[in-house]
Protein backbone atom coordinates (compact mmCIF):
# COMPACT_ATOMS: atom_id res chain seq x y z
CA UNK A 1 0.00 0.00 0.00
CA UNK A 2 1.56 3.29 1.19
CA UNK A 3 -0.02 6.72 0.98
CA UNK A 4 1.14 9.84 -0.82
CA UNK A 5 0.05 13.42 -0.22
CA UNK A 6 1.12 16.76 -1.64
CA UNK A 7 -0.02 20.35 -1.12
CA UNK A 8 1.04 23.41 -3.07
CA UNK A 9 -0.22 26.83 -1.93
CA UNK A 10 -0.77 29.37 -4.69
CA UNK A 11 -1.12 32.26 -2.24
CA UNK A 12 2.13 33.13 -0.39
CA UNK A 13 0.05 34.72 2.37
CA UNK A 14 -1.03 31.20 3.41
CA UNK A 15 2.55 30.02 4.02
CA UNK A 16 2.15 30.01 7.79
CA UNK A 17 -0.77 27.56 7.42
CA UNK A 18 1.09 24.95 5.34
CA UNK A 19 1.84 22.50 8.14
CA UNK A 20 -1.58 22.87 9.76
CA UNK A 21 -3.33 22.21 6.43
CA UNK A 22 -1.03 19.33 5.54
CA UNK A 23 -0.94 17.37 8.78
CA UNK A 24 -4.53 16.05 8.49
CA UNK A 25 -3.74 14.97 4.92
CA UNK A 26 -0.78 12.89 6.06
CA UNK A 27 -2.63 11.42 9.05
CA UNK A 28 -5.63 10.46 6.91
CA UNK A 29 -3.27 8.16 4.99
CA UNK A 30 -2.02 6.55 8.21
CA UNK A 31 -3.91 3.32 7.58
CA UNK A 32 -2.34 3.02 4.11
CA UNK A 33 1.10 3.31 5.69
CA UNK A 34 1.39 2.85 9.44
CA UNK A 35 5.07 1.92 9.79
CA UNK A 36 6.94 5.09 8.80
CA UNK A 37 6.24 8.59 7.56
CA UNK A 38 8.07 11.57 6.17
CA UNK A 39 7.80 14.73 4.14
CA UNK A 40 9.78 17.24 2.15
CA UNK A 41 8.80 20.83 2.96
CA UNK A 42 9.81 23.89 0.92
CA UNK A 43 10.15 27.32 2.49
CA UNK A 44 12.52 29.58 4.47
CA UNK A 45 14.76 29.86 1.39
CA UNK A 46 18.42 30.75 1.88
CA UNK A 47 20.04 33.47 -0.30
CA UNK A 48 22.12 32.68 -3.38
CA UNK A 49 25.53 31.31 -2.49
CA UNK A 50 24.21 29.49 0.56
CA UNK A 51 22.95 25.95 1.05
CA UNK A 52 20.38 24.51 3.41
CA UNK A 53 21.03 20.95 4.57
CA UNK A 54 18.95 18.62 6.71
CA UNK A 55 20.85 16.11 8.83
CA UNK A 56 19.35 13.34 10.90
CA UNK A 57 20.65 11.01 13.59
CA UNK A 58 18.68 8.16 15.07
CA UNK A 59 20.85 8.32 18.18
CA UNK A 60 19.11 10.73 20.60
CA UNK A 61 22.38 11.33 22.44
CA UNK A 62 24.08 12.76 19.34
CA UNK A 63 26.18 15.72 20.60
CA UNK A 64 24.83 18.25 18.09
CA UNK A 65 26.32 21.30 19.86
CA UNK A 66 29.84 19.86 19.79
CA UNK A 67 29.39 18.69 16.24
CA UNK A 68 28.24 22.08 15.02
CA UNK A 69 31.10 23.79 16.87
CA UNK A 70 33.45 21.58 14.90
CA UNK A 71 31.54 22.40 11.69
CA UNK A 72 32.02 26.10 12.46
CA UNK A 73 35.72 25.59 13.07
CA UNK A 74 36.40 23.36 10.05
CA UNK A 75 33.98 24.55 7.34
CA UNK A 76 32.05 27.76 7.94
CA UNK A 77 32.53 30.20 10.81
CA UNK A 78 29.15 31.79 10.10
CA UNK A 79 27.05 28.62 9.92
CA UNK A 80 23.48 29.00 11.14
CA UNK A 81 21.65 25.95 12.43
CA UNK A 82 18.69 24.76 14.46
CA UNK A 83 17.57 21.46 15.86
CA UNK A 84 14.17 19.83 15.36
CA UNK A 85 13.94 16.61 17.42
CA UNK A 86 16.31 14.08 15.77
CA UNK A 87 17.05 16.40 12.83
CA UNK A 88 19.22 19.47 12.38
CA UNK A 89 18.85 22.09 9.65
CA UNK A 90 22.05 23.89 8.62
CA UNK A 91 22.37 27.08 6.56
CA UNK A 92 25.92 27.48 5.32
CA UNK A 93 28.21 28.89 2.63
CA UNK A 94 30.23 25.66 2.62
CA UNK A 95 30.18 23.53 -0.55
CA UNK A 96 28.06 20.37 -0.62
CA UNK A 97 31.04 18.15 -1.46
CA UNK A 98 33.04 19.60 1.45
CA UNK A 99 30.17 18.97 3.85
CA UNK A 100 29.74 15.39 2.63
CA UNK A 101 33.46 14.68 3.04
CA UNK A 102 33.50 16.31 6.47
CA UNK A 103 30.47 14.29 7.64
CA UNK A 104 31.99 11.04 6.39
CA UNK A 105 35.07 11.70 8.51
CA UNK A 106 33.58 13.35 11.59
CA UNK A 107 30.06 11.95 11.91
CA UNK A 108 29.62 8.83 9.78
CA UNK A 109 26.44 7.80 11.65
CA UNK A 110 24.64 10.98 10.64
CA UNK A 111 22.52 10.92 7.48
CA UNK A 112 22.37 13.86 5.08
CA UNK A 113 18.69 13.93 4.19
CA UNK A 114 18.42 16.87 1.84
CA UNK A 115 20.47 19.59 0.16
CA UNK A 116 19.16 22.72 -1.51
CA UNK A 117 18.12 26.27 -0.88
CA UNK A 118 14.60 25.61 0.38
CA UNK A 119 13.97 21.89 0.97
CA UNK A 120 13.95 20.14 4.36
CA UNK A 121 13.34 16.37 4.45
CA UNK A 122 12.12 14.97 7.76
CA UNK A 123 11.19 11.33 8.16
CA UNK A 124 11.24 8.46 10.58
CA UNK A 125 9.95 5.09 11.71
CA UNK A 126 6.66 4.99 13.59
CA UNK A 127 3.01 5.74 13.03
CA UNK A 128 2.54 8.98 11.03
CA UNK A 129 0.89 10.54 14.12
CA UNK A 130 4.09 10.02 16.13
CA UNK A 131 6.38 11.22 13.34
CA UNK A 132 4.23 14.34 12.80
CA UNK A 133 4.28 15.09 16.54
CA UNK A 134 8.03 14.46 16.78
CA UNK A 135 8.84 17.14 14.21
CA UNK A 136 5.89 19.49 15.01
CA UNK A 137 4.56 19.18 11.47
CA UNK A 138 1.52 21.36 12.15
CA UNK A 139 3.75 24.34 12.96
CA UNK A 140 5.65 24.21 9.67
CA UNK A 141 5.58 27.08 7.20
CA UNK A 142 6.35 27.12 3.51
CA UNK A 143 5.02 27.20 -0.01
CA UNK A 144 4.59 23.48 -0.67
CA UNK A 145 5.11 20.06 0.84
CA UNK A 146 4.92 16.41 -0.20
CA UNK A 147 4.66 13.48 2.16
CA UNK A 148 4.45 9.71 2.46
CA UNK A 149 3.09 7.08 4.81
CA UNK A 150 4.83 3.75 4.39
CA UNK A 151 3.70 0.14 4.48
CA UNK A 152 6.98 -1.57 3.65
CA UNK A 153 6.91 -4.36 1.07
CA UNK A 154 10.31 -4.36 -0.62
CA UNK A 155 12.83 -3.69 2.12
CA UNK A 156 13.40 -3.13 5.82
CA UNK A 157 11.46 -0.75 8.03
CA UNK A 158 14.06 1.81 9.04
CA UNK A 159 14.66 5.52 8.70
CA UNK A 160 16.78 5.09 5.56
CA UNK A 161 14.00 3.18 3.83
CA UNK A 162 11.40 5.84 4.64
CA UNK A 163 10.32 8.42 2.11
CA UNK A 164 10.95 11.04 0.73
CA UNK A 165 14.24 10.27 -0.98
CA UNK A 166 16.45 13.16 -2.06
CA UNK A 167 17.00 13.26 -5.81
CA UNK A 168 19.34 16.25 -6.01
CA UNK A 169 19.29 19.90 -5.03
CA UNK A 170 15.81 20.84 -3.77
CA UNK A 171 14.34 17.64 -5.23
CA UNK A 172 12.71 14.70 -3.49
CA UNK A 173 10.59 11.71 -4.40
CA UNK A 174 7.79 9.77 -2.74
CA UNK A 175 6.56 6.49 -4.21
CA UNK A 176 3.51 4.28 -3.84
CA UNK A 177 4.01 0.95 -5.56
CA UNK A 178 6.81 -1.48 -6.22
CA UNK A 179 9.41 -1.68 -8.98
CA UNK A 180 10.24 -5.06 -10.46
CA UNK A 181 13.50 -4.17 -12.23
CA UNK A 182 15.18 -2.26 -9.41
CA UNK A 183 18.04 -4.71 -8.86
CA UNK A 184 19.20 -4.55 -12.47
CA UNK A 185 18.67 -0.80 -12.58
CA UNK A 186 20.63 -0.37 -9.35
CA UNK A 187 23.61 -2.21 -10.86
CA UNK A 188 23.42 -0.07 -14.00
CA UNK A 189 23.28 3.12 -11.97
CA UNK A 190 26.23 1.97 -9.83
CA UNK A 191 28.23 1.69 -13.05
CA UNK A 192 27.24 5.30 -13.70
CA UNK A 193 28.70 6.29 -10.35
CA UNK A 194 25.55 6.44 -8.23
CA UNK A 195 25.73 5.05 -4.69
CA UNK A 196 22.98 3.45 -2.60
CA UNK A 197 22.31 3.17 1.11
CA UNK A 198 19.47 0.64 1.08
CA UNK A 199 17.93 -2.28 -0.84
CA UNK A 200 14.85 -0.13 -1.36
CA UNK A 201 13.26 0.03 -4.82
CA UNK A 202 12.14 3.64 -4.37
CA UNK A 203 15.74 4.70 -3.69
CA UNK A 204 16.57 3.31 -7.14
CA UNK A 205 13.82 5.43 -8.70
CA UNK A 206 15.21 8.46 -6.88
CA UNK A 207 18.76 7.71 -8.04
CA UNK A 208 17.52 7.18 -11.59
CA UNK A 209 15.97 10.66 -11.63
CA UNK A 210 19.07 12.17 -10.00
CA UNK A 211 21.23 10.58 -12.70
CA UNK A 212 18.98 11.81 -15.53
CA UNK A 213 18.87 15.34 -14.13
CA UNK A 214 22.68 15.36 -13.84
CA UNK A 215 22.83 14.69 -17.59
CA UNK A 216 21.12 18.06 -18.02
CA UNK A 217 17.60 16.79 -18.62
CA UNK A 218 14.58 18.68 -17.33
CA UNK A 219 12.40 17.03 -14.72
CA UNK A 220 9.74 16.41 -17.37
CA UNK A 221 12.29 14.73 -19.67
CA UNK A 222 13.60 12.60 -16.81
CA UNK A 223 10.09 11.48 -15.89
CA UNK A 224 9.24 10.65 -19.50
CA UNK A 225 12.38 8.53 -19.67
CA UNK A 226 11.30 6.83 -16.43
CA UNK A 227 8.16 5.64 -18.19
CA UNK A 228 10.42 3.55 -20.46
CA UNK A 229 13.05 2.46 -17.96
CA UNK A 230 11.14 1.75 -14.75
CA UNK A 231 9.16 -1.48 -14.72
CA UNK A 232 6.51 -1.98 -12.09
CA UNK A 233 3.77 -0.17 -10.26
CA UNK A 234 4.15 3.43 -9.27
CA UNK A 235 2.54 6.67 -8.47
CA UNK A 236 5.36 9.16 -7.90
CA UNK A 237 5.16 12.65 -6.51
CA UNK A 238 8.33 14.70 -6.93
CA UNK A 239 8.90 17.89 -4.95
CA UNK A 240 10.83 20.63 -6.74
CA UNK A 241 12.06 24.03 -5.55
CA UNK A 242 9.05 25.70 -7.16
CA UNK A 243 6.30 23.09 -6.96
CA UNK A 244 5.67 19.42 -7.51
CA UNK A 245 5.17 16.83 -10.26
CA UNK A 246 3.04 13.68 -10.43
CA UNK A 247 3.56 10.58 -12.58
CA UNK A 248 1.62 7.30 -12.65
CA UNK A 249 2.68 4.11 -14.41
CA UNK A 250 0.97 3.53 -17.77
CA UNK A 251 -1.32 0.82 -16.38
CA UNK A 252 -2.30 3.00 -13.39
CA UNK A 253 -1.94 0.27 -10.80
CA UNK A 254 -1.70 2.70 -7.90
CA UNK A 255 -4.27 5.34 -7.02
CA UNK A 256 -4.03 9.11 -7.19
CA UNK A 257 -6.54 11.92 -6.94
CA UNK A 258 -5.98 15.64 -7.52
CA UNK A 259 -7.87 18.71 -6.36
CA UNK A 260 -7.41 22.31 -7.42
CA UNK A 261 -8.97 25.56 -6.18
CA UNK A 262 -7.99 29.21 -6.62
CA UNK A 263 -5.73 28.90 -3.58
CA UNK A 264 -4.08 25.45 -3.78
CA UNK A 265 -3.28 22.29 -5.74
CA UNK A 266 -3.40 19.08 -3.73
CA UNK A 267 -2.79 15.42 -4.54
CA UNK A 268 -3.33 12.27 -2.52
CA UNK A 269 -3.64 8.53 -2.82
CA UNK A 270 -7.27 8.81 -1.74
CA UNK A 271 -9.82 11.58 -1.50
CA UNK A 272 -10.09 11.02 2.26
CA UNK A 273 -6.80 12.89 2.61
CA UNK A 274 -8.24 15.96 0.88
CA UNK A 275 -11.56 16.04 2.71
CA UNK A 276 -10.44 18.55 5.40
CA UNK A 277 -8.95 21.13 3.04
CA UNK A 278 -10.79 24.46 3.00
CA UNK A 279 -13.09 24.94 0.03
CA UNK A 280 -12.73 21.31 -1.07
CA UNK A 281 -16.43 20.97 -1.84
CA UNK A 282 -15.98 23.60 -4.58
CA UNK A 283 -12.64 22.21 -5.83
CA UNK A 284 -12.10 20.58 -9.20
CA UNK A 285 -11.43 16.94 -8.28
CA UNK A 286 -10.06 14.47 -10.83
CA UNK A 287 -7.80 11.48 -11.34
CA UNK A 288 -4.46 12.16 -13.07
CA UNK A 289 -4.12 10.10 -16.23
CA UNK A 290 -1.62 7.25 -16.39
CA UNK A 291 1.64 7.77 -18.27
CA UNK A 292 1.29 11.55 -18.21
CA UNK A 293 3.66 13.98 -16.52
CA UNK A 294 1.91 16.68 -14.48
CA UNK A 295 3.91 19.63 -13.15
CA UNK A 296 2.76 22.54 -10.99
CA UNK A 297 5.26 25.31 -10.39
CA UNK A 298 5.26 28.95 -9.25
CA UNK A 299 6.69 30.20 -12.51
CA UNK A 300 3.78 28.86 -14.51
CA UNK A 301 0.13 29.59 -14.36
CA UNK A 302 -1.73 26.33 -14.28
CA UNK A 303 -0.54 22.94 -15.33
CA UNK A 304 2.13 21.71 -17.65
CA UNK A 305 1.08 18.37 -19.02
CA UNK A 306 3.06 16.16 -21.30
CA UNK A 307 2.37 12.60 -22.13
CA UNK A 308 3.19 9.64 -24.20
CA UNK B 1 -36.58 11.60 4.62
CA UNK B 2 -34.01 10.23 7.03
CA UNK B 3 -30.55 11.69 7.24
CA UNK B 4 -27.24 10.35 8.45
CA UNK B 5 -24.07 12.37 9.06
CA UNK B 6 -20.83 10.48 8.72
CA UNK B 7 -19.25 13.15 10.89
CA UNK B 8 -21.34 11.66 13.70
CA UNK B 9 -21.81 7.97 12.84
CA UNK B 10 -19.61 5.24 11.38
CA UNK B 11 -19.81 3.63 7.94
CA UNK B 12 -20.88 0.37 9.58
CA UNK B 13 -23.73 2.13 11.40
CA UNK B 14 -24.77 3.83 8.18
CA UNK B 15 -24.91 0.62 6.16
CA UNK B 16 -26.74 -1.20 8.96
CA UNK B 17 -29.31 1.62 9.07
CA UNK B 18 -29.80 1.44 5.31
CA UNK B 19 -30.18 -2.34 5.39
CA UNK B 20 -32.82 -2.03 8.12
CA UNK B 21 -34.53 0.70 6.14
CA UNK B 22 -38.04 -0.73 6.19
CA UNK B 23 -38.92 -0.39 2.55
CA UNK B 24 -42.22 1.46 2.97
CA UNK B 25 -43.10 3.76 0.12
CA UNK B 26 -42.34 7.37 0.97
CA UNK B 27 -40.46 6.39 4.07
CA UNK B 28 -37.28 5.14 2.51
CA UNK B 29 -35.36 8.21 1.45
CA UNK B 30 -31.95 8.93 2.89
CA UNK B 31 -29.62 11.90 2.80
CA UNK B 32 -26.04 11.06 3.74
CA UNK B 33 -23.82 14.00 4.61
CA UNK B 34 -20.07 14.46 5.24
CA UNK B 35 -19.03 11.36 3.27
CA UNK B 36 -15.48 12.86 3.02
CA UNK B 37 -14.20 10.11 0.77
CA UNK B 38 -15.04 7.23 3.08
CA UNK B 39 -15.09 3.78 1.51
CA UNK B 40 -17.95 1.28 1.10
CA UNK B 41 -20.84 3.72 1.54
CA UNK B 42 -24.38 2.46 0.81
CA UNK B 43 -23.18 -1.04 -0.07
CA UNK B 44 -25.33 -4.14 -0.30
CA UNK B 45 -28.68 -2.31 -0.47
CA UNK B 46 -31.49 -4.73 -1.19
CA UNK B 47 -34.70 -2.65 -1.12
CA UNK B 48 -36.27 -0.02 -3.35
CA UNK B 49 -35.03 3.19 -1.74
CA UNK B 50 -33.68 6.63 -2.61
CA UNK B 51 -30.23 7.44 -1.22
CA UNK B 52 -28.41 10.73 -1.81
CA UNK B 53 -24.77 10.99 -0.78
CA UNK B 54 -24.02 14.68 -0.56
CA UNK B 55 -20.30 14.97 -1.27
CA UNK B 56 -17.35 12.90 -2.46
CA UNK B 57 -17.29 9.17 -1.75
CA UNK B 58 -14.37 6.71 -1.62
CA UNK B 59 -13.94 3.17 -2.91
CA UNK B 60 -16.75 0.69 -3.71
CA UNK B 61 -19.58 3.17 -3.21
CA UNK B 62 -23.02 1.58 -3.76
CA UNK B 63 -21.40 -1.81 -4.40
CA UNK B 64 -23.62 -4.87 -4.87
CA UNK B 65 -26.65 -2.62 -5.21
CA UNK B 66 -30.04 -4.26 -5.70
CA UNK B 67 -33.26 -2.26 -6.27
CA UNK B 68 -32.03 1.04 -4.75
CA UNK B 69 -31.43 4.38 -6.44
CA UNK B 70 -28.22 5.98 -5.17
CA UNK B 71 -27.08 9.45 -6.24
CA UNK B 72 -23.66 10.82 -5.34
CA UNK B 73 -23.35 14.61 -5.46
CA UNK B 74 -19.61 14.46 -5.97
CA UNK B 75 -16.81 12.22 -7.16
CA UNK B 76 -16.30 8.54 -6.33
CA UNK B 77 -13.20 6.38 -5.87
CA UNK B 78 -12.42 2.95 -7.28
CA UNK B 79 -15.23 0.49 -8.04
CA UNK B 80 -18.43 2.50 -7.79
CA UNK B 81 -21.49 0.23 -8.19
CA UNK B 82 -19.25 -2.82 -8.52
CA UNK B 83 -21.27 -5.99 -8.98
CA UNK B 84 -24.56 -4.07 -9.16
CA UNK B 85 -27.54 -6.37 -9.75
CA UNK B 86 -30.36 -3.86 -10.32
CA UNK B 87 -31.43 -0.33 -9.44
CA UNK B 88 -29.69 2.87 -10.46
CA UNK B 89 -26.51 4.63 -9.35
CA UNK B 90 -25.76 8.16 -10.52
CA UNK B 91 -22.45 9.98 -9.97
CA UNK B 92 -22.71 13.73 -10.50
CA UNK B 93 -18.90 14.14 -10.72
CA UNK B 94 -15.97 12.03 -11.92
CA UNK B 95 -15.40 8.36 -11.13
CA UNK B 96 -12.11 6.56 -10.55
CA UNK B 97 -11.14 3.16 -11.93
CA UNK B 98 -13.28 0.06 -12.45
CA UNK B 99 -16.65 1.82 -12.32
CA UNK B 100 -19.46 -0.72 -12.59
CA UNK B 101 -17.02 -3.64 -12.52
CA UNK B 102 -18.65 -7.09 -12.94
CA UNK B 103 -22.16 -5.55 -12.73
CA UNK B 104 -24.99 -7.92 -13.61
CA UNK B 105 -27.80 -5.39 -14.06
CA UNK B 106 -29.14 -1.95 -13.28
CA UNK B 107 -28.01 1.40 -14.64
CA UNK B 108 -24.87 3.32 -13.68
CA UNK B 109 -24.71 6.95 -14.85
CA UNK B 110 -21.52 8.98 -14.51
CA UNK B 111 -22.03 12.63 -15.44
CA UNK B 112 -18.29 13.38 -15.41
CA UNK B 113 -15.36 11.25 -16.61
CA UNK B 114 -14.61 7.67 -15.61
CA UNK B 115 -10.97 6.58 -15.53
CA UNK B 116 -9.42 3.24 -16.48
CA UNK B 117 -11.25 -0.10 -16.70
CA UNK B 118 -14.77 1.34 -16.66
CA UNK B 119 -17.17 -1.61 -17.02
CA UNK B 120 -14.47 -4.25 -16.63
CA UNK B 121 -16.05 -7.72 -16.87
CA UNK B 122 -19.54 -6.21 -17.11
CA UNK B 123 -22.16 -8.95 -17.10
CA UNK B 124 -25.40 -7.17 -17.94
CA UNK B 125 -25.13 -3.73 -16.32
CA UNK B 126 -25.81 -0.64 -18.43
CA UNK B 127 -23.31 2.20 -17.99
CA UNK B 128 -23.79 5.68 -19.44
CA UNK B 129 -20.85 8.09 -19.09
CA UNK B 130 -21.38 11.76 -19.86
CA UNK B 131 -17.64 12.39 -20.25
CA UNK B 132 -14.76 10.13 -21.28
CA UNK B 133 -13.45 6.76 -20.10
CA UNK B 134 -9.85 5.61 -19.55
CA UNK B 135 -7.89 2.68 -20.88
CA UNK B 136 -9.09 -0.96 -20.94
CA UNK B 137 -12.72 -0.01 -20.52
CA UNK B 138 -15.23 -2.88 -20.95
CA UNK B 139 -12.34 -5.37 -20.72
CA UNK B 140 -13.86 -8.87 -21.04
CA UNK B 141 -17.34 -7.37 -21.05
CA UNK B 142 -19.80 -10.23 -21.28
CA UNK B 143 -23.19 -8.53 -21.49
CA UNK B 144 -24.80 -5.12 -21.05
CA UNK B 145 -24.22 -1.78 -22.75
CA UNK B 146 -21.53 0.88 -22.23
CA UNK B 147 -22.33 4.33 -23.62
CA UNK B 148 -19.55 6.95 -23.69
CA UNK B 149 -20.52 10.48 -24.72
CA UNK B 150 -16.86 11.61 -24.77
CA UNK B 151 -13.71 9.72 -25.78
CA UNK B 152 -12.38 6.26 -24.89
CA UNK B 153 -8.76 5.49 -23.93
CA UNK B 154 -6.48 2.73 -25.14
CA UNK B 155 -7.63 -0.86 -25.72
CA UNK B 156 -11.37 -0.34 -25.57
CA UNK B 157 -13.26 -3.61 -25.32
CA UNK B 158 -10.24 -5.89 -25.10
CA UNK B 159 -11.23 -9.59 -25.13
CA UNK B 160 -14.87 -8.57 -25.37
CA UNK B 161 -17.67 -11.11 -25.27
CA UNK B 162 -21.18 -9.80 -25.97
CA UNK B 163 -21.30 -6.40 -24.28
CA UNK B 164 -22.22 -3.62 -26.73
CA UNK B 165 -20.21 -0.40 -26.69
CA UNK B 166 -21.26 3.00 -28.04
CA UNK B 167 -18.75 5.87 -28.19
CA UNK B 168 -19.48 9.37 -29.47
CA UNK B 169 -15.90 10.74 -29.47
CA UNK B 170 -12.51 9.33 -30.38
CA UNK B 171 -11.33 5.87 -29.44
CA UNK B 172 -7.58 5.91 -28.82
CA UNK B 173 -7.28 2.24 -29.75
CA UNK B 174 -9.40 -0.89 -29.82
CA UNK B 175 -8.40 -3.86 -27.71
CA UNK B 176 -7.84 -7.36 -29.00
CA UNK B 177 -10.89 -8.74 -30.84
CA UNK B 178 -12.90 -5.51 -30.52
CA UNK B 179 -14.13 -4.06 -33.82
CA UNK B 180 -16.38 -1.27 -35.05
CA UNK B 181 -19.75 -2.55 -36.17
CA UNK B 182 -22.56 -0.96 -38.17
CA UNK B 183 -25.27 1.01 -36.37
CA UNK B 184 -28.63 -0.45 -37.30
CA UNK B 185 -32.05 0.77 -36.29
CA UNK B 186 -32.25 -1.53 -33.28
CA UNK B 187 -28.96 -0.10 -32.00
CA UNK B 188 -30.10 3.49 -32.51
CA UNK B 189 -33.28 2.63 -30.62
CA UNK B 190 -31.55 1.04 -27.63
CA UNK B 191 -29.02 3.88 -27.50
CA UNK B 192 -31.84 6.47 -27.55
CA UNK B 193 -33.47 4.66 -24.66
CA UNK B 194 -30.26 4.58 -22.61
CA UNK B 195 -29.55 8.27 -23.28
CA UNK B 196 -33.10 9.13 -22.29
CA UNK B 197 -32.79 7.14 -19.06
CA UNK B 198 -29.64 9.12 -18.26
CA UNK B 199 -31.28 12.41 -19.24
CA UNK B 200 -28.80 13.18 -22.03
CA UNK B 201 -29.92 14.76 -25.29
CA UNK B 202 -27.01 13.48 -27.40
CA UNK B 203 -28.08 12.01 -30.76
CA UNK B 204 -27.58 8.29 -31.46
CA UNK B 205 -26.33 9.11 -34.97
CA UNK B 206 -23.29 10.80 -33.41
CA UNK B 207 -22.11 7.48 -31.92
CA UNK B 208 -20.21 4.54 -33.29
CA UNK B 209 -20.87 0.99 -32.17
CA UNK B 210 -18.14 -1.47 -31.15
CA UNK B 211 -18.41 -5.14 -30.35
CA UNK B 212 -16.66 -8.48 -30.35
CA UNK B 213 -15.28 -9.94 -33.58
CA UNK B 214 -15.74 -13.30 -31.83
CA UNK B 215 -12.32 -14.52 -32.97
CA UNK B 216 -11.34 -15.53 -29.46
CA UNK B 217 -14.32 -17.75 -28.79
CA UNK B 218 -12.64 -20.86 -30.13
CA UNK B 219 -9.15 -22.27 -29.98
CA UNK B 220 -7.17 -21.55 -33.14
CA UNK B 221 -4.34 -23.97 -33.57
CA UNK B 222 -2.35 -21.30 -35.39
CA UNK B 223 -2.13 -19.39 -32.11
CA UNK B 224 -0.46 -22.31 -30.31
CA UNK B 225 2.98 -21.65 -31.69
CA UNK B 226 5.90 -23.73 -30.44
CA UNK B 227 7.90 -20.65 -29.46
CA UNK B 228 5.21 -19.71 -26.97
CA UNK B 229 4.74 -16.36 -28.60
CA UNK B 230 1.79 -15.19 -30.54
CA UNK B 231 -1.32 -14.69 -28.55
CA UNK B 232 -4.34 -13.07 -29.97
CA UNK B 233 -3.09 -10.03 -31.85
Amino acid sequence: MCGIVGLYLKDPAQASQLGALFEPMLLAMGDRGPDSAGWGVYGDEVPDGMLKLTLQSEDPSTPWDELMDAFRRDLDGDVDWFRNATAVVIKTRAEEAAVRAWLATNAPAISLMSVGSSIEILKGVGHPRLVADRFSLNQMRGSHIIGHTRMATESAVNMEGSHPFSTGLDLCLVHNGSLSNHNRLRRQLEHEGMSFETDNDSEVAAAYLTWRLRQGETLTQALEAALDDLDGFYTFTIGTRDGFAVLRDPIACKPAVMAETASYVAMASEYRALARLPGISQARVWEPEPGRVYVWEHAQQGVEETGT
Amino acid sequence: MSSFSLAEGSVRELNASLHAGGGQVGDNEWLITEPDGRHALACGLNEPMEVVIDGNAGYYCAGKNQHANVTINGTVGVGVAENMMSGRVRVRGNASQSAGATGHGGLLIIDGDASARCGISMKGIDIVVGGSVGHMSAFMGQAGRLVVCGDAGESLGDSLYEARLYVRGDVKSLGSDCVEKPMRDEHRAELRELLDQAGYDAQPDEFKRYGSARRLYNMHVDNARLDGGGGNE
